[in-house]
């Protein structure tokens, strides 16, 4: 192809592409700034954490990732004299600093909370959501249009104001600070993402198909499993990964209803407090921690993102 | 397989029997977990309930907490807080994100590399960054102060942005727009991708000007994108709780206490659940009925 053939009047100029990355770039860059600086926070001392000027060359150090697992005591120097020799890294440090480490600190049953938590209500969106949306692509429903918006609807409340009486309904039940209760409320604010984005990937799909299928004799559940479901594998990985980011990132409902046994990572990490004060890199190695596997989806979610911030309202 | 194709209806469910049995969970589990809430806040909103008192005797005020609530000056302190906090975050997400939009559509080299990391922010979790936004913003040790300092020459320990009644409003809105200018900013890419090339073409032949081009087909054009994105981002932003609980908790004194925070402190710290429900109530009318409004405003420009 030469050039002429590869430019059409509307392609940018060379020199609006020029400009354009002159802007994009630098925002991109500043953008990045405050993550870069809590991984390197999550890397530093505490004294280099709070140093003035902020300093960005130091000496790398694991304090931060052992003060987020280990919780740890002030000793006597005659007491510390009487202790074996540091066994592990996490030790030596905390001894240096005349601390002992008296067990693992909560910061891996809160994550361990988030991820199970996480993967519990996206698994239970999932078949609420393929199943209903799948009805509503295929079948006529009596008042459609109603059901859905009425199931988009229930997005529009402020977690606070469904918490007051969720909150006095798990008491009743028995529900509070769950993982059960807290799947089941991630269940119910999620369903309507998965069902108003499931179906938009099931209208996608050509009737063709099941009808094919009925015709050589598949029961329309059959048809569902055998042709629809493996043809809305795509929308159906999509649609989790966005389930899974919201119950991982929630935070109202959880630091409300969750205080000890449940409670996730978000209402966890900020309260993370060392001696005199937060612990800066402690909340950055759990932050870091914790932002990684966003980071991870948002990559692998590239060509879906749209469809799932918009509902499936802008497919592309 | 089977090989004898028996008439449908004979064997398996009827559709009808399946669309229910699929439709019927999700709406259960709504309704449970949804519906039959809200109901409870509407009945709540109408006694003099508080939680941490179980038995004590509750009877019906009537109308009560709503006079109450409505007459509150905090209350509309709050809201003033809301509607400032909309006002700017709208605006200036609508403006960049637009501006980012039209620059990643020039397609340089790279742009959906670069497009990916500057859609990071806004998958994060909105209180871990409010979180380790009080860090940043901490004076004198805090980036973010040094980068001011930096930039326009103001000592970094001169300022404080989450101690200062008059900052404070602006550290909020500062952090949500660096979260959420990417979401503007990704709808508006689609509404400008959507905008067919032959009417660039045929403008390009009449000699319109790139200016005339922008005002005349790309803005149009992408209006109904912006326009759900504000939709989407004033429904959240309305109900904004994590972020702004984490970053300042209201503070200093109610300079930044939105309605969510509002609705937290009579709910949860001062206890005073039927008041509380019936602001709850009060708040969701007011969205569901703006959103409706919208809406409809919305589909109009999108028919035209």
């Amino acid at each position: 192809m030469t050039p002429q053939h590869a430019h059409s009047v509307v392609e940018p100029s060379r020199r609006s592409k020029r400009i354009a990355a002159g802007f994009v770039i630098p925002y991109a860059v500043v953008s990045m700034l405050p993550l870069i600086w809590i991984l390197l926070t999550a890397f530093k001392s505490p004294p280099d954490s709070i140093a003035y000027p902020p300093k960005l060359v130091f000496k790398p150090s694991l304090i931060g990732f052992c003060n987020l697992f280990h919780a740890q005591s002030r000793q006597t120097a005659d007491y510390l004299a009487a202790m074996p020799a540091p066994d592990g890294v996490c030790d030596a440090i905390a001894r240096e600093r005349s601390m002992v480490i008296v067990g693992p600190s909560n910061f891996v049953p809160r994550f361990l909370n988030s991820v199970m938590i996480a993967f519990g209500s996206t698994l239970l969106s999932l078949v609420l959501g393929v199943t209903a949306a799948y009805a509503f692509s295929r079948f006529r429903v009596r008042g459609k249009d109603d059901l859905l918006f009425f199931i988009l609807s229930t997005r529009m409340m402020p977690p606070i104001a469904v918490a007051i009486p969720i909150y006095l309904m798990y008491r009743e039940l028995g529900l509070s600070d769950t993982r059960l209760g807290m799947v089941l409320l991630y269940t119910s604010v999620n369903a309507s993402l998965a069902v108003w984005l499931l179906k938009g990937f099931i209208d996608e799909i050509p009737r063709e198909y099941e009808e094919a299928a009925l015709v050589d004799g598949y029961t329309r559940l059959q048809a569902f499993r055998k042709v629809v479901l493996p043809q809305a594998t795509t929308g159906i990985v999509a649609t989790a990964i966005f389930c899974l980011i919201f119950a991982w990132n929630e935070y109202a409902f959880a630091v409300l209803l969750t205080s000890g046994r449940a409670q996730t990572a978000p209402p966890f990490i900020p309260i993370i407090i060392g001696e005199g004060g937060q612990d800066w890199p402690a909340v950055a190695a759990g932050t870091t921690l914790f932002l990684l596997p966003i980071l991870a989806f948002t990559v692998a979610l590239r060509r879906h993102l749209l469809r799932g911030i918009t509902f499936g309202a802008v497919r592309k | 397989m089977r090989v004898t194709a028996a008439p449908r209806r004979v064997r398996g469910l009827s559709d009808r029997a399946i669309a229910w049995l699929f439709i019927s969970p999700t709406i259960a589990l709504l309704l449970a977990i949804n519906i039959f809430p809200l109901l409870w806040t509407v009945w709540l909103s109408f006694t003099n309930y508080r939680a941490n008192r179980p038995s004590a005797p509750v009877h019906n005020v009537g109308f009560d907490n709503y006079t109450a609530v409505l007459s509150d000056p905090d209350v509309w302190g709050s809201m003033q807080a809301t509607a400032h906090f909309l006002f700017w975050t709208l605006s200036l997400q609508v403006i960049l994100g637009f501006t980012l939009a039209y620059l990643i559509d020039r397609r340089f080299r790279g742009h959906g590399l670069w497009t990916t990391i500057i859609l990071i922010p806004m998958m994060l979790s909105p209180a871990v960054v409010g979180n380790f936004w009080t860090f940043l913003y901490q004076p004198q040790i805090g980036l973010w102060n040094y980068g001011a300092e930096f930039v326009s020459g103001v000592p970094a320990s001169s300022f404080t942005m989450i101690g200062s009644v008059k900052l404070a409003p602006w550290a909020i809105i500062i952090v949500d727009t660096w979260m959420w200018t990417p979401y503007v900013a990704l709808i508006c890419l689609a509404g400008l991708r959507s905008i067919p090339s032959y009417i660039y073409e045929a403008a390009e032949v009449d000699r319109a000007s790139k200016w005339r081009q922008l005002w005349t087909i790309t803005i149009p054009m992408t209006m109904p994108f912006v326009m759900l994105a504000v939709l989407f981002r004033a429904i959240e932003n309305f109900k904004m709780y994590d972020m702004v609980n984490l970053l300042t908790n209201g503070g200093p004194g109610s300079a930044t206490e939105l309605a969510s925070i509002t609705l937290k402190r009579e709910a949860f710290e001062k206890w005073r659940t039927g008041y509380a429900s019936a602001f709850a109530v009060i708040l969701f009318v007011t969205v569901f009925g703006l959103a409706n409004i919208y809406v409809k405003a919305l589909n109009r420009v999108k028919t035209r």
